[in-house]
């Protein structure tokens, strides 16, 4: 989540236990920061020295990764994955170290702060308006085996700060100034918590998928968390109001967002219907929302194979035009969805303003 | 006139009540697309969480004169440090709800509503952007507003300078300070 919440203690702490439990535990790197109680745990656990290196004149300190290779113990603890490494070492980036020392069949603890993710970098920069210039791949926490989220609340980690624990006196109130915000705390903490849950989700239904003992059960798994929702639009002006209905829903939920147009084969649009399928486009990329064009004579089965595809567990639609002809005979969309779709909510979405007000007795 | 012939005007007149009760929509009401669509498109940019209400009246006016559309547009500004394409979230979280008011207070007044969101590194650089991708026959801006926060002077001065089409720009006016609001949102949006 972010300096100071206990990472690197953690880290050790779960070394010691290994130690204790008979393994081969060695420090790879590790950074104190200058904290005392952080050095105190590290005592007794063999430590990899540190290389020197020499980039411009200035003599610089990094990972030494052939040492660890020697070395070859079971379970190496390694710092700061998001690190970049000195010029003159073998990789860029401490991760791709890291992939070497795994790659040599050592098992590897490690700690990162949720900003360090590539995927949130932007989001979390708007969040905070700090943008974090040292990211990993998402794909590097995907492979590990157990993400640990170290928790702490903005109020608890600023006391932390406050009390010089994390920082020394002179950097306190510059911290304070800028990254240890409240508002910056507890925006890190709702992304890191919903990060950790997402992974924890992914690999749990990932888990039960390859190899359970009863598949078509976990094909079947609910989520305990991560809502996706699907918002089915038509180029027309009024499809802008359900996004932003869906959107706020989504946000209130902290899913993701769909918008899906199942476009009639062979349509050609009009000058107003492009424009707004366009508004449409710029205001899906505004809000963070994936739009999607599905081309079928199939409106229903379209929404539904997306739906399957996507994950979705909640539909949103605007009211439809009244039916005519022959239409009226067919089952309505809603009801369509809901057949083909069992577990998924379908919301149809209101206009607010031509809501007419009940009159008391 | 036999009872054959009069049996045979009744089914007829039996099977098209059917068929027009199918075709026609409930109670009577001409499809949408029937109605006269409107061809002037008024814009309205904002940047904030609120606007002058004599801005919004003075669309509400007008697209009801011209038979025009109110395109309310907000204009979100991205950081230089992030890419223009990114999504704003936080931004959004302001200026949705806004768009949402106008909308639901233009369409009770019998006006059409088609919202915008123009993104750019400025609040003339987003409504730039836009004007470039649509047109627009008038644009609607309140002197009155916060220059700081939203478009200053010099972007007035550009509007009437470069953009083409009719710019009605409303001078502050310290008596009349009524504003529209997130807070008037209808619902929990």
């Amino acid at each position: 989540m972010a300096a100071g919440v206990g990472k690197t203690y953690r880290m050790l702490l779960e070394g010691r236990a290994e130690l204790e439990a008979g393994r081969d535990v060695v420090i790879g790197l590790l950074e104190t920061h200058g904290r005392a109680e952080t050095a105190g745990l590290a005592e007794g656990l063999q430590v990899v020295p540190r290389r020197r290196l020499e980039y411009r004149e200035t003599a610089l300190e990094e990972m030494d990764l052939p040492a660890i290779l020697r070395r070859a113990p079971e379970l190496c603890l390694i710092d700061e994955l998001a690190h970049t490494n000195a010029p003159g070492t073998e990789h860029a980036k401490r991760y791709e170290d890291i992939e070497d020392v795994l790659a040599a069949g050592i098992d590897v603890l490690s700690t990162v702060n949720v900003q360090h993710l590539e995927s949130l970098n932007d989001h979390i920069t708007e969040l905070s308006g700090i943008r974090v210039r040292e990211t990993i791949p998402d794909a590097i926490l995907g492979r590990a085996d157990e993400v640990v989220l170290i928790d702490l609340t903005p109020e608890a980690l600023l006391e932390r700060l406050r009390a010089g624990k994390i920082y020394p006196t002179e950097r306190i109130d510059a911290a304070l100034n800028n990254f240890f915000r409240i508002e910056n705390l507890a925006a890190l903490r709702e992304v890191a918590l919903r990060q950790v849950a997402e992974e924890v989700g992914a690999k749990r239904l990932t888990t039960e998928l390859v190899g359970s003992r009863e598949e078509s059960l976990a094909a079947e798994a609910p989520q305990a968390v991560g809502e996706r929702l699907l918002a089915l639009v038509e180029p027309h002006p009024s499809a802008q109001r359900l996004v932003r209905r869906a959107w706020r829903s989504s946000q209130r939920l902290g899913a993701e967002l769909d918008l899906l147009w199942v476009r009639p084969p062979g349509r050609d649009l009009g000058k107003d219907e492009q424009r707004s399928l366009s508004a449409l486009r710029q205001l899906a990329s505004v809000l963070g929302a994936r739009m999607l064009e599905e081309e079928s004579d199939d409106v229903a089965g379209a929404i539904v194979d997306v739906a399957t595809r996507r994950g979705t567990t909640y539909i949103l639609i605007g009211g439809s035009r009244p039916a005519r002809g022959l239409s009226r005979l067919r089952v309505p969309l809603p009801q369509q969805l809901m057949q083909h779709l069992p577990g998924v909510d379908v919301r149809i979405v209101a206009y607010r303003s031509q809501r007419t007000r009940v009159e008391g007795p | 006139m036999s009872v054959v012939a009069i049996v045979a005007v009744a089914c007829a007149g039996a099977v098209f009540g059917i068929a027009a009760g199918y075709w026609l929509p409930p109670h009577g009401r001409i499809p949408t697309r029937n109605r006269l669509e409107p061809s002037r498109r008024i814009l309205l940019p904002f940047t904030g969480q609120e606007i002058s209400r004599r801005s919004f009246e003075a669309a509400v006016r007008l697209a009801k004169a011209e038979n025009a559309i109110i395109m309310p547009a907000f204009l979100a500004r991205v950081p230089m440090d992030l890419p223009l394409e990114t999504a704003l979230p936080v931004q959004c979280a302001r200026g949705m709800p806004l768009l949402e008011v106008i909308e639901q207070r233009a369409t009770s007044l019998g006006v059409p509503v088609d919202s915008r969101v123009g993104r750019g590194r400025s609040a003339r650089d987003a409504l730039r952007r836009l004007l470039e991708q649509e047109r627009f026959d008038r644009i609607i801006v309140s002197a009155d507003e916060d220059p700081h926060a939203g478009l200053s002077y010099n972007d007035l001065r550009w509007l009437l300078e470069r953009v083409p089409a009719e710019i009605l720009i409303l001078r502050p006016a310290p008596e009349d300070t009524r504003r529209i609001s997130v807070n008037a949102v209808s619902g929990h949006f």
